[in-house]
């Protein structure tokens, strides 16, 4: 195995931003390859700029570096220039560390964070010169893995990948290791021999080893092991301490412009604040902090050694990090800082709080600020358990403006369950009522409202909930911009239906749809997160000739005992939860964050023996959000909490 | 305290664009604690003066930035402290304080040498070549903010050699006035017709004319002028 860097180099004098291919980043690995160590190939399924920055690959790639039996590297996703450049020349995908050709390594290991990223999948697959159907490849093919939050259900690209990893890779990626390392010193005997022992490691999923079944009606029935190997169900897997994992410790530095171009420090993983339609809420329970020493000193190495003025924390909800004010206010302090240093969170809460810590960190660059109310009523987000209250979105606005933000944008997703048109026209309402809050600090104040189309997801309390047209979801756009064009200062942006709907195509479909995602991928259709690169006729085409309906996969309300494609398939959380969770949502019956209160059993925690994992047992003060109290004085909870009391009711 | 530094830019990291070597050199001085200087202001910038670009896939021996520091510093070590802390194929060549401080990089230099190696099979080029020398003007269509024009070519050409290696690949050394409307490596080459992607270019000399002919930028009469003209 060898570069194949002269033969890629002629090619990137053609394309736009080369650099993209060239590696070379501070951090980037430089591995001796041999024949007895196991080489894995990490790929983020777009391009450099959107899948540099993935922490987990960059987690991923350094774990495995520091195995005497393992060597990693990674590449992305060639843009379409370079795609047709390759094609034409007959160079194959191909790593960005040393320019191995792609189908060299053992194993090719994809993060998926998008369904919208799934023919790209293909195209890298076939990029590499491997059959794109597991089912048609050979010994000498590598073994095509996927990791990472769509896996939770990967049934629609079941027949293309060999493994699916459930739930935090660092542990299961040496056991992986060690398997695929065992089989290779053995003498790589056969393809399946190898599968079937991986099936054997928790929370490795081997589609080929299941069958799904359907009824006459054409309904799935359920999806069940054919081999012995096989679990029934496969469990996710969880790191139960953050704080044993304090990577990446080499963060990558790119060269060239990538999104989030700045040092990463992952303050906590999991976040349990309920929210009904957030599968990475869901899918990624326990809470686990890290101890904010190491946060401390990972900020401080990083910066040092990279040479960053920006640090993120980041997590799920990073406000609700135990101490944060006093962490974010050390790290902006720090003597050791060469030049002025800003750190940025992610995810804000929205309470007046949170905005006065931005407000400390970010005295010398004031961007944005972004708020995520997601509902435009109070009923609305009593049924997606986002407790914000009016009373806090509005003391938040108002401490922003007072302290010099001139803009704010919020987040909204409509579409919701028994979302009304009062409550899509409330969006409109809050918006309006924040610029009035504005416009008595700054005549230019102005709000932008980002709104989305939800997209019910796997492993949610909304998973049973019938998807909005796309039809429904455009008639609620028209309704918020007639409604926004009334009111100076409400800047109105939405996410094209059409996306939305496709992206419902596979968030919830079955095996069925990777005949759809196959044929999409043959018509041209990569890229799809890019909004130029976006075709809807594809996607319906592609049904079409699938003889899928549009109606069934997406537009369906699914029933109590109707078997899911993701039924095999385990987040620890009990489907008896997950349903009464759902009945509470249409009562519209809030749940409180039970980081701070009494357990209520969902089964992430009591499922893999864990527990969450917060320095504080106190909630954050100065916000109502999520924890059905009254947090005004910061006072510790209450100790007895009935499970599922409605919470934060008015 | 002004600190010119002359460095190359060799291999894959000649795709990087002048953005973003830009970006790498905030980030390597902060690593190197230099006490760099920043503008004042709400956004502050770290302050560093950057030569002509060089254009996305060219190499080259002679690249040049200022940097200003807050205080005065020695410069021995510095070369190679800055060179470790570079991608591969960037490494500082020279290092020198620069006490005349009235001329910026990009104003000063008047021509750049660039080498261009042509691969083989390139036959008509020297023909070519010597029409455009033999000619009075030779008008070429360029792109200019974004708006196509006309610049005269044969005027920007301060002279060329060229000559054939064994593996019959031709190599021409040109020189090419920068003051004034100038012509880019690449658009030479279309001149040329020759298949420009496939060409290897690299800047080998920045130069700035003067009494006692060419100097670069790093020549001691250059950095500190004043100086020369107390010993003349």
């Amino acid at each position: 195995m060898t570069s194949i860097w002269p033969l890629v180099e002629p090619l990137l004098a053609r394309v736009a931003k080369p650099a993209r291919y060239i590696g070379c980043e501070d951090g980037a690995p430089n591995p001796i390859h041999s024949p007895d160590k196991v080489a894995w190939l990490f790929i983020y399924p777009d391009t450099y700029e959107i899948g540099l920055p993935n922490q987990g690959l960059q987690i991923l790639t350094e774990i495995v570096n520091e195995r005497p039996d393992a060597v990693a590297e990674r590449t992305y996703a060639p843009w379409t220039d370079l795609e047709a450049e390759m094609r034409a020349a007959g160079v194959p995908l191909f790593s960005l560390d040393t320019h191995r050709p792609a189908g060299e390594f053992d194993i090719m290991g994809f993060n998926l964070s998008a369904e919208l990223t799934y023919t790209n999948l293909l195209n890298c697959i076939d990029l590499a010169g491997v059959p794109v159907r597991s089912a048609e490849r050979v010994l000498t093919d590598p073994i095509i893995a996927v990791g990472g939050h769509c896996t939770f259900n990967p049934e629609p690209i079941a027949d293309f990948v060999d493994i699916v990893v459930l739930g935090d890779g660092e542990e299961v990626i040496g056991e992986i290791t060690e398997v695929v390392g065992e089989w290779k010193r053995a003498g790589c005997a056969d393809r399946l021999s190898v599968l079937r022992a991986l099936a054997g490691v928790d929370g490795v999923y081997v589609p080929a080893l299941y069958e799904a079944a359907y009824t006459p009606e054409g309904l799935l029935s359920g999806t069940h092991p054919t081999d012995p190997a096989a679990p029934a169900t496969v469990q996710k897997r969880t790191i139960a301490d953050l704080g044993e994992w304090p990577y990446p410790r080499e963060q990558l530095v790119p060269l060239t412009e990538v999104v989030h171009d700045r040092l990463n420090v992952e303050v906590f993983r999991g976040c349990t604040r309920g929210c009904r339609f957030c599968q990475a809420g869901m899918i990624t329970r326990p809470v686990r902090e890290r101890p904010a020493d190491q946060v401390r000193t990972m900020v401080v190495e990083g910066l040092r050694r990279t040479g960053y003025d920006e640090v993120a924390l980041t997590s799920l909800s990073t406000a609700d990090f135990s101490g944060i004010g006093d962490v974010v206010r050390e790290i902006v302090e720090d003597p050791g800082n060469c030049g002025q240093v800003s750190v940025s969170l992610p995810s804000l809460r929205v309470d007046a709080f949170t905005v006065g810590i931005a407000a400390e960190i970010q005295k010398a660059r004031r961007t944005g600020l972004t708020f995520a109310p997601e509902a435009g009523t109070w009923r609305m987000r009593q049924v997606i358990n986002k407790l914000i209250s009016e009373e806090d979105l509005y003391a938040a606005v108002e401490s922003a403006f007072s302290q010099g933000w001139r803009r704010m944008k919020l987040y909204f997703l409509i579409g919701l369950p028994t979302e009304t048109d009062e409550d899509t026209l409330g969006i409109i309402e809050l918006a309006r009522r924040c610029v009035e809050i504005g416009k008595k600090h700054h005549s230019s104040a102005s709000i932008t409202v980002s709104v989305g189309g939800f997209v019910p997801k796997p492993h949610t309390p909304f998973q049973w909930f019938g998807q909005n047209t796309s039809t429904e979801l455009q008639r609620k756009v028209n309704l918020l911009r007639d409604a926004a064009r009334r009111h100076r200062g409400v800047d109105l942006k939405w996410h094209d239906p059409n996306a939305t709907l496709v992206e419902g195509i596979m968030s919830r479909g079955d095996r069925r749809i990777g005949r759809v995602i196959e044929e999409a991928w043959r018509a041209g259709g990569t890229f799809q997160e890019w909004s130029e690169c976006f075709r809807l006729d594809v996607w319906l085409d592609a049904m079409a000739t699938a003889g899928i309906e549009v109606d069934d996969v997406v537009y369906r309300h699914r029933t109590e005992h109707e078997a899911l494609p993701w039924d095999h398939l385990s987040a620890g959380l009990h489907r008896d939860f997950l349903w009464q969770d759902w009945r509470d949502a249409l009562a519209e019956v809030g749940l409180p964050d039970c980081r701070w209160t009494p357990c209520y059993d969902c089964g992430a925690c009591t499922g893999y023996s864990i527990e969450h994992v917060v320095a504080s047992a106190t909630p954050p003060a100065g916000g109502s959000q999520g924890t059905g109290q009254d947090l005004a004085n910061g006072v510790s909870v209450p100790v007895v909490l009935l499970p599922r009391s409605p919470a934060g009711v008015t | 305290m002004r600190v010119r530094v002359k460095h190359n830019a060799n291999g894959k990291i000649r795709f990087l664009s002048h953005r973003d070597t830009a970006g790498v050199w905030e980030r390597v001085i902060r690593r190197a604690k230099l006490p760099i200087a920043y503008t004042e202001g709400f956004h502050t910038r770290p302050k560093l003066h950057f030569g002509l670009a060089l254009s996305v896939g060219h190499e080259s021996d002679a690249e040049y930035l200022d940097i200003d520091l807050r205080e005065t510093m020695p410069l021995d070590g510095l070369a190679e402290l800055l060179s470790d802390l570079m991608p591969p194929g960037l490494d500082i060549c020279e290092v020198g304080e620069v006490l005349d401080r009235s001329g910026s990089l990009q104003q000063m230099v008047d021509s750049v040498v660039w080498e261009c190696v042509v691969p083989t099979g390139a036959d008509g080029i020297t023909d070519r070549l010597g029409e455009i020398l033999a000619s009075e003007t030779h008008p070429i269509d360029v792109i200019r903010k974004s708006k196509p024009t006309s610049i005269d070519l044969r005027p920007v050409i301060s002279s060329v050699e060229s000559h054939r290696d064994s593996s019959d690949e031709l190599t021409l050394l040109v020189e090419l006035l920068t003051s004034g409307r100038s012509v880019r490596p690449a658009e030479f080459l279309t001149a040329l017709e020759a298949d420009v992607p496939l060409v290897r270019v690299r800047r080998r000399h920045q130069f700035i004319a003067s009494d006692h002919g060419p100097l670069t930028p790093m020549h001691p009469d250059v950095l500190a002028p004043l100086a020369r003209s107390g010993v003349g």
